[in-house]
């Protein structure tokens, strides 16, 4: 006679493994790592880099022209996309957050569609800066 | 283990980090969306533009109000990093330390930079 349990399909195996490489991350996931690697980047080097700028271009004319110079050099430009980018998107992710704590759009498909929407408008609010200032 | 030991992560459990964190990033929002507009609307191109945006005792004070809710919000979020990935507590004390001196730094560099000279 046998004994052994009948093992039904729709039993998910266990133990479950979660492949957690951003990869394979979901949109929320994504956004979620994204929020925190922008945080810490800002701290260090981003806003540091910010004060220098703001105080050479506040500090005197031929300051100014220096710092003027600096950012138009190409290479600068593109450096300068990622470190909107850091911020736009550290933004963007950082209301979607403040929407969470407030219950909005906590369920499952909304979340996924903010997420999605964070990550398109950091990109989108780079492009539209870049455009406008560099 | 037996009896009280103090964990030293630097977590103050409850709501006061988590709200402050969320506080100081509205301030931080509301801050940028005006700075932007107010970039918008002037577009500076001089060296004597520039100083004009931050001359004005609105600008400075503002300015100081994002930098110090920065602090706050840095603090926490550096914070729970080193929480989530760093288990031995001599490295993490040292670099919670570190982020603290820092960024107490960066809020007087702030000052001197918009009332000094």
């Amino acid at each position: 006679m046998d004994s052994a349990p009948a093992t039904r399909p729709s039993t998910p195996r266990r133990p479950k493994y979660y492949d957690l490489s951003p990869a394979h991350l979901p949109p929320p996931g994504l956004v979620s790592i994204f929020h925190r690697v922008t945080g810490a980047l800002l701290f260090f080097p981003v806003l540091p880099g910010l004060l220098y700028v703001l105080q050479c271009a506040l500090g005197s004319e031929a300051e100014f022209a220096r710092v003027r110079d600096f950012f138009a050099h190409p290479l600068v430009k593109v450096v300068m996309l990622g470190v909107i980018w850091l911020y736009a998107h550290h933004f963007f992710a950082g209301l979607r957050y403040l929407l969470l704590d407030v219950h909005v759009g906590i369920a499952k498909q909304p979340a996924r569609t903010s997420a999605v929407a964070v990550l398109v408008l950091g990109v989108l609010a780079t492009a539209l800066i870049a455009w406008r200032v560099l | 283990m037996k009896g009280y030991a103090k964990t030293p992560v630097g977590a103050h459990y409850g709501l006061g980090d988590w709200l402050l964190q969320r506080l100081t990033a509205v301030v931080m929002a509301l801050y940028t969306l005006g700075l932007a507009a107010c970039l918008l609307w002037h577009a500076p191109a001089a060296y004597a533009d520039w100083k004009a945006i931050f001359s004005g005792t609105f600008a400075r004070v503002t300015t100081m109000l994002f930098f110090t809710a920065l602090l706050y919000h840095a603090w926490i979020g550096m914070r729970d990093i080193f929480m989530d990935y760093l288990k031995a507590t001599s490295l993490r004390l040292a670099l919670e330390t570190a982020v603290v001196i820092v960024l107490v730094l960066y809020l007087i560099w702030a000052a001197s930079i918009l009332w000094g000279r």
